[in-house]
């Protein structure tokens, strides 16, 4: 248990400094600007908007900047500034169909409607050091247009599937009325899929990697494909009180993965593939894999399957997935905890005491 | 509204526009048009946050996905017609100038004059930037043929 202590203002504050000081590092090098962090280090302000659970690229590049680019601190410290704006509004569903693709991929069907968009990827490349990055002041790179652009709309790959009834339909069991939210609202278990998705999307990317990472391993496997990767902007809606219809308010840039895994049948209905979901913000391809296979594994208990493993376990994944919670469980152990940490000295010295008593009493 | 007010179609168009002007343009085209009418703050520019929601599988049912910084702000013309606006992040000019222009845009007086000076040439640039990113995309689209098992594109 930590116990109040008093004092050390000036150590305290001089500590503050010196990480103000070594945050700006050699004074002789450039400082970083907040653009240049949105514009060139954008993965990871894409992650920390992710994870801080705030889609704002300005307030996250400074997040970086002050956390010196801890993305674990960073993100707390822009969850942290969440909880002092207002809520004003809850948006309409963003449609992802109607997404201007920047990239979409699809490892089940060579051919679908809209073709296979790599966009800014590097998974066909080799992935070795570029030295040529190292020197500064050259051309900015450009890439080349095509004469005509994507398709403006391309369908979901499990559209297609779910046109021939192979794949489940998309979840739709959740009671009518509001989702679940675990910003206003205290966690329940057993959780619905609203309530876990909305935790997956600002869950640590680490974690939730490793959870799907075990059920490919064959803790909790369900025979995944990437059904789809898409990546776009899509046009986020609003319906002001005051005006009564939706209006746009911008664009925000999001990453879906769909995964199909392998089937499901009952009595009544006839074997089909099932999905599991994945959406987040920004470029995030591997957050919303990783997501997306999480999720699978959760359905195990409403797909009748036995839930053995981590990945299945709603509450273990579902406590545990949050790094704000969990960095700040496991960092207060440093700080005091004099009093506590005293009483269990005298205790195991009273302890040592009467085992060495009674060690010279048997001897007796 | 007076009988010769906008449809809410068109509304929606110019508000969405309005709201995905990058701030420097639209405060740009706000100099180009050089009208001065006075209005007032009924909801001086206030920063806050939106839920963004999601759908299960793109098309099931609706979850929340984290959310987003939002800035709104309404104002009164002085011959009473009120202007919205409602703009994703933090930057309340952005935010009272969309609003002052949807006022306008609302009187038929000035209608003409904002959508030829503001709307039409930030929609063209918002349009611009979508083709271009667009044939960027379009550049990296790809047939993938498999070999092993010697299926063919359909």
């Amino acid at each position: 248990m930590y116990v109040a202590v008093k004092g050390g203002e000036r150590a305290i504050e001089n500590a503050e400094r010196l990480v103000a000081e070594d945050r700006r590092g050699d004074p002789a090098v450039a400082e970083l600007s907040l653009a240049q962090i949105r514009e060139q280090l954008r993965l990871a302000v894409d992650r920390v908007m992710n994870e801080g659970s705030l889609y704002d690229p300005e307030l996250a590049a400074l997040a970086i900047k002050q956390a010196q680019g801890d993305l674990v601190e960073a993100i707390f410290l822009l969850r942290a500034y969440r909880t002092t704006l207002p809520r004003l509004a809850v948006t309409l569903p963003v449609d992802t169909a109607a997404m201007a693709v920047e990239r979409r991929i699809s490892s089940t069907f060579k051919d679908l409607p809209g073709g296979q968009v790599l966009g800014p990827t590097g998974d066909y490349t080799h992935r070795l050091l570029d030295f040529a990055l190292a020197a500064e002041g050259a051309e900015p790179p450009t890439a080349p247009r095509a004469e005509a652009p994507v398709d403006a709309a391309m369908p979901r790959v499990t559209d297609i599937l779910g046109r021939e009834g192979l794949i489940e339909p998309a979840g739709d069991g959740v009671a009518a009325g509001r989702p679940f939210d675990i910003t206003r609202q205290p966690p329940e278990l057993p959780a619905g899929r609203d309530q876990w998705l909305q935790t997956l999307a600002r869950g640590d990317e680490g974690f939730l990697l490793a959870l799907a990472y075990s059920t490919q391993r064959g803790y909790g496997g369900n025979h995944p494909f990437a059904g789809e990767i898409r990546m776009g902007t899509v046009a986020v809606e609003i319906v002001p009180e005051e005006l009564g219809f939706p209006v746009e308010i911008g664009e925000i840039e999001v990453t879906e993965c769909q995964m199909v895994n392998q089937f499901r049948g009952s009595d009544e209905a006839p074997p089909a593939f099932t999905r599991g979901y994945g959406l987040a913000f920004g470029r995030a391809e591997r957050k919303a894999m990783a997501m997306a296979l999480v999720d699978r594994a959760l359905r195990s208990a409403e797909l009748g399957e036995a839930v053995r493993y981590p990945a299945q376990d709603q509450e273990f994944v579902l406590a545990h997935s949050d790094n704000v919670e969990a960095s700040g469980f496991v960092q207060h152990l440093k700080l005091p905890h004099y009093v506590d940490f005293h009483a269990e000295l005298e205790l195991v010295r009273r302890l040592r005491q009467e085992w060495a008593e009674r060690r010279r009493e048997a001897a007796e | 509204m007076e009988s010769t007010g906008p449809s809410t179609e068109a509304r929606r168009r110019w508000m969405g526009i309005l709201a995905k002007a990058q701030p420097a343009e639209l405060a740009e085209a706000w100099e180009r048009l050089k009208l001065a009418v006075p209005h007032d703050l009924l909801c001086a520019p206030e920063v806050g946050m939106a839920m963004v929601r999601g759908r299960m599988g793109g098309d099931g049912a609706p979850f929340n996905l984290g959310e987003m910084t939002v800035t709104r702000c309404a104002v009164a013309l002085e011959g009473g017609i009120t202007g919205f606006a409602w703009v994703a992040g933090r930057d309340r000019r952005h935010a009272e100038l969309a609003a002052v222009c949807d006022a306008l845009l609302q009187d038929p007086r000035h209608r003409d004059r904002v959508m030829r000076t503001v709307i039409a040439p930030l929609a063209e640039a918002q349009a611009q930037r979508r083709d271009d990113r667009a044939r960027r995309a379009a550049a990296t689209r790809v047939d993938f043929f498999t070999l092993a098992r010697g299926e063919n594109p359909r």
